[in-house]
């Protein structure tokens, strides 16, 4: 394949099988520069699968292919092993080998202050862990992030909404992402494109064009959202 | 080793290898062999076969140790002639020998330093298989490193206090720092230090008060750990 100008990620008839089971069918997309690609979809529907394959780490048949030597962070959905080990937020940035300058410039980005460094992981709130996770994968300076669900429903805190929090990463860091979610919000507010996925594409569009329709043939049943907005 | 083995919730591991290390232990005595030697064959080949049934079957880990290490503590308890049991399950430090001891000590030295790097790695394959190997490290590969490691360390132990002790060698200093600390570096040093406090005191009562030194070692590694009881962070 060859890589036309600003295309980061392209997928081609994509399957991903676990054990006897199909999870992801025949997907095909493509992300460019900049984007922020979100994928919907019902709880199974694969979306976790979908980053963790686009990441290499599990096996899968078709074709991923990412811009040549480009950096890719994640964000993992949850870490309920963490909270075990006596581990500080510095100590965790060093499994990364992440220098301290760049810790340095990676907490002003997520908004913390340096004194967070020696406290203890399972000693923070769940938005400042959050936010530490963001971090971590923001070390090593990548191009592209991969969400998985990071925030929603919690109070990443200060004054920021999720929203302005990851628009001004974007912003900042000439970010191209990729985000799981749920929340309709950040959809119509954030999102370029998005991706509605049940084991197979049911659609791939921009936001705008996400109807009552499309939402309730995604999650089944009758559900509603109107368009409007938070401030 | 010993907080590796308590964060990855292996705490009994250690415990189980130790009575693996039993039927090696015994043929060792009957040829004349050093005791290390063949607890070491015997270990490798114990935690050979748990890897195996690992990748064969999705039974837990625990399972699989408690498998082998009741059928091991069974042949050993056949093999191991009577007058050398008690040497074997509770250890015996005078029968160490200098050049024994030089040995150890090189080992030691290095399991130290293959430990050291591979610790963030495990640490951060504990946290999460997915971010871990998102960073290219290769899970199995450290696994397997470990292991060998810990079948070593055992190998190392069991001279000192035996079969059925070694296990609390490893685990109790590290539950110890576990209190104690705040953060993964005091953990892990700590256990090391509490670990090498508890042998030279225990050492140091055998000698003076001629206690057996194994249950000694313990003890003082047990008393440290009440008293980390009441500093719990």
């Amino acid at each position: 394949m060859i890589f036309r100008q600003g295309i980061v990620l392209k997928v081609k008839n994509l399957n991903v099988d676990l054990g006897k089971e199909r999870i992801l069918e025949n997907l095909s997309f493509e992300v460019k520069e900049g984007e922020v690609l979100t994928i919907l979809g019902p709880n199974g529907a694969g979306k976790t699968v979908l980053l963790k394959t686009l990441l290499g780490i599990l096996p899968y048949k078709g074709k991923i292919e990412w811009m040549p030597k480009i950096r890719i962070g994640y964000v993992p959905q949850r870490l309920p092993f963490i909270k075990d080990i006596p581990l500080s937020v510095e100590e965790f940035f060093e499994l990364k080998n992440v220098s301290e300058k760049e810790i340095k410039d990676i907490l002003k980005s997520i908004g913390l202050e340096k004194d967070i460094l020696g406290k203890k992981i399972g000693d923070l709130s769940s938005g400042q862990f959050q936010r530490i996770l963001v971090g971590w994968a923001l070390a090593s300076n990548p191009r592209v992030l991969l969400f998985d669900e990071p925030m929603t429903g919690i109070d990443i805190g200060g004054q920021e909404s999720i929203y302005e929090f990851l628009a001004k990463l974007k912003k900042e860091r000439d970010l191209t992402i990729l985000l799981v979610t749920h929340d309709l919000s950040i959809v119509y507010k954030l999102a370029t494109d998005c991706l509605c996925l049940n084991k197979k594409m049911l659609c791939y569009s921009i936001p705008k064009d996400l109807t009552t329709e499309r939402l309730s043939q995604l999650y089944g049943g009758e559900i509603k959202f109107y368009q409007h907005n938070h401030e | 080793m010993g907080s590796l083995m308590l964060t990855k919730r292996m705490a009994l591991v250690g415990d189980a290898l130790g009575h693996v290390a039993l039927p090696g232990m015994g043929l060792a005595l009957l040829l004349g062999l050093d005791v290390s030697f063949g607890a070491f064959i015997f270990l490798l080949l114990g935690i050979f076969l748990i890897w195996l049934f690992e990748i064969k079957t999705s039974l837990p880990m625990e399972a699989l140790v408690g498998v082998i290490f009741v059928a091991s503590l069974a042949i050993g308890f056949l093999i191991v002639p009577e007058p050398e049991l008690l040497e074997a399950l509770f250890g015996d430090i005078s029968k160490v020998s200098f050049e024994m001891t030089l040995i150890s000590a090189v080992f030691s030295i290095l399991i130290f330093l293959v430990i050291n790097r591979i610790y963030p790695k495990m640490i951060l394959a504990h946290i999460s298989e997915d971010l871990a190997k998102s960073q290219g490290i290769k899970i199995k590969k450290q696994n397997f490193i470990y292991l060998f490691f810990i079948a070593l360390i055992v190998a190392l132990g069991v001279k000192i206090v035996g079969s059925l002790l070694v296990g609390a060698l490893v685990i109790i200093p590290a539950a110890t720092a576990r209190n104690l600390s705040k953060n993964l570096k005091e953990y892990s040093l700590g256990s090391a230090v509490l670990g090498v406090l508890s042998s030279l005191l225990g050492g140091l009562l055998f000698k003076l008060a001629g206690f057996p030194a194994g249950p000694m070692i313990i003890l003082v590694a047990t008393l440290f750990f009440l008293i980390s009881l009441i500093f719990k962070r």
